[in-house]
């Protein structure tokens, strides 16, 4: 669904997108990596669990809730993606933890 | 205890980056606090960062966008207290501005005599059948990947909608070899808007970038179907294909990619966190904040500058938070109201220019009954809570709730991750359709703090005073 434009010299990084680890550059957001990676739904809802996916990638609509280093409900179009991040779904609504 | 600031300003686009440069050069102590780890807000985007990585790319953007350079570069060069990548979920204001933040996981508070509010526009809510579905985005975040991530649709993408947004993105792919399969125009007003168009053709350079970007597409050979008054989007768990009326036909396009817009409005739950006075524009269909032409609002001790104001564009707000920084310097006594007045002059001089254009851009894109109140029932319009339209109709209808905070109580509208950012506007719209009253009427949801989700993990890192000070504030 989307592409790296040519022409840039950033310098790139490594995250791991739902187990698979992706190069992207640096300044690039968690929601974005998980667009590149062609990922179609990157949540389901917590009341009838259908799938949604990133939608206005300025932090106002919370559709991109994913699971960034283990750590539910996160705004992943407002996380900066670092070395060895590990970016996964989330499936319906966090879990509560002792 | 006297407040840490002279200023806060939440938001660094363009209306906080020149309001912090004119209120630090006119000695204030200033204060930004903005949500992304850049500053620019979404109109600059990345700018700096893009000009260093992919200057090819700064060509497609084109020299509006690349004009960001020069303000982000004097921001970063001027001496203000910048918290990029800061959340604020809560501000209290009377006499002076208390603001709750998160950073880095941990919450802060931070005080200020004067608070300006510049966090800008959101597109407005596009409700449309399927719009939940992955595959359909707006237009604008599809613009700010290309900013931000330099990351561009690919496959076969629609854009479908209408708004200078629209166009402006469909010609930045064009001018990056990436076309959309068609443009899908939803009716646009133009007989109303014909009496503002001395206004338009007044403002500097509208009327050319306009015809430009049509010129743009045309040339580029893009479909552009006009007068499109339906639209739905079909797939089963992704976006496949659009259906869309057009001249009393409908015709299916197959799709990957879905890009919605229907123009920009005020991104509001700040200023209504605080319960400053609101007033319903009728023309943008939107609440905006009343304000004087300072930009202070209905709380002493709160301004507002640019698109949070109501719709003005990137140079406007620009203006509109020079002008706003001066209120504050005489506000907080840093210069005298006379001085104020004297200085203001020259961005008050651009803001008449560019707000001259808006009347015939407001007019023409107004957008029409069907694309605020979806007429139809299953479509969604609370996307957190999973509220859609025919829900709300039948409790207006049968159960007699009169208003948007009635049916949070029914149905928990509203009350979701977004707080009723992506369904306020289409709630109210609903209600005072089936209620046969206008919106102003209507009213809209009382939005409460926290603004932000932040959790009790979050809170207890918060430094708390003691009792005894505490009893002081």
């Amino acid at each position: 669904m989307f592409q790296l434009l040519p022409d840039t010299t950033a310098q790139t990084l490594t995250v791991i997108v739902n187990g698979e680890t992706v190069t992207v550059p640096h300044g690039f957001t968690a929601a974005a990596a998980m667009l590149l990676c062609g990922e179609s739904a990157t949540r389901t809802t917590a009341l009838s669990g259908e799938g949604r996916a990133p939608y206005c990638m300025m932090g106002v609509c919370f559709e991109c809730l994913m699971e960034i280093n283990g750590e539910p409900n996160q705004q992943g179009c407002l996380v900066t993606v670092a070395e060895g991040m590990h970016i996964n779904r989330q499936q319906g609504k966090r879990e509560v933890r002792e | 205890m006297s407040p840490a600031f002279d200023l806060a300003i939440v938001g660094a686009g363009p209306a906080g980056m020149a309001a912090a440069c004119t209120a630090a050069g006119l000695g204030l102590s200033v204060a930004v606090l903005d949500e992304q780890p850049e500053p620019g807000g979404q109109i600059y985007r990345g700018v700096e960062r893009l000009a260093a990585t992919r200057p090819k790319q700064l060509e497609w953007l084109g020299p509006d966008y690349a004009a960001g350079l020069e303000l982000t570069r004097a921001f970063r060069k001027t001496r203000v207290e910048y918290f990029d990548g800061a959340q604020v979920w809560q501000v209290e204001g009377a006499s002076e501005a208390r603001l709750f933040y998160k950073r880095r996981g941990a919450v802060g508070i931070l005080t200020a005599k004067k608070f300006l509010i510049a966090p800008g526009a959101m597109e407005r809510p596009m409700p449309v059948p399927g719009w939940t579905l992955p595959g359909v985005m707006t237009c604008g975040s599809v613009q700010t990947m290309l900013k931000a991530n330099g990351l561009a649709p690919k496959g076969r993408f629609i854009l479908a909608g209408c708004g200078p947004l629209l166009l402006l993105l469909a010609a930045q792919l064009v001018r990056a070899g990436i076309k959309p399969a068609a443009i899908l125009e939803t009716q646009i007003n133009r007989w109303a808007a014909l009496p503002r168009l001395p206004g338009f053709l007044a403002a500097p350079g509208y009327l050319g970038k306009g015809l430009g970007l049509l010129r743009e597409l045309k040339t580029a050979g893009i479909p552009y179907h006009k007068g499109v008054t339906r639209l739905a989007i079909k797939g089963d768990s992704q976006a496949r294909e659009i259906e869309y009326t057009c001249g009393g036909t409908t015709r299916t396009e197959p799709l990957d990619l879905a890009l919605l817009h229907q123009g920009v409005v005020p991104n509001g739950n700040l200023a209504w966190s605080m319960r400053l006075e609101h007033e319903w524009d009728d023309v943008q269909r939107t609440f905006r904040p009343v304000l004087d032409a300072w930009g202070r609002s209905s709380n002493a001790a709160v301004l507002i500058a640019g698109d949070a104001g109501g719709i003005i564009g990137a140079k406007g707000a620009e203006a509109m938070g020079r002008i706003a920084a001066f209120a504050a310097a005489a506000d907080t006594g840093k210069i005298s109201s006379g001085d104020a007045n004297a200085r203001a002059n020259n961005a008050r001089s651009v803001l008449a220019q560019h707000s001259g254009a808006r009347p015939f851009l407001d007019a023409l894109y107004r957008p029409q009954q069907q694309w605020v109140a979806p007429p139809d029932d299953d479509t969604m319009v609370c996307r957190c809570e999973e509220v859609r339209a025919g829900e709300i109709r039948r409790l207006v209808t049968e159960q007699q709730c009169p208003g948007p905070n009635q049916m949070k109580s029914f149905v928990r509208c509203g009350m979701g991750a977004c707080q009723g950012r992506l369904c306020g506007l289409t709630t109210v719209e609903i209600i005072a359709e089936c209620r046969g009253l206008p919106v102003k009427d209507i009213g809209y949801y009382r939005i409460r703090s926290p603004i932000k989700p932040i959790t009790v993990g979050d809170l207890a890192t918060l430094d708390v005073p003691k009792r005894e000070e505490a009893v002081g504030l």
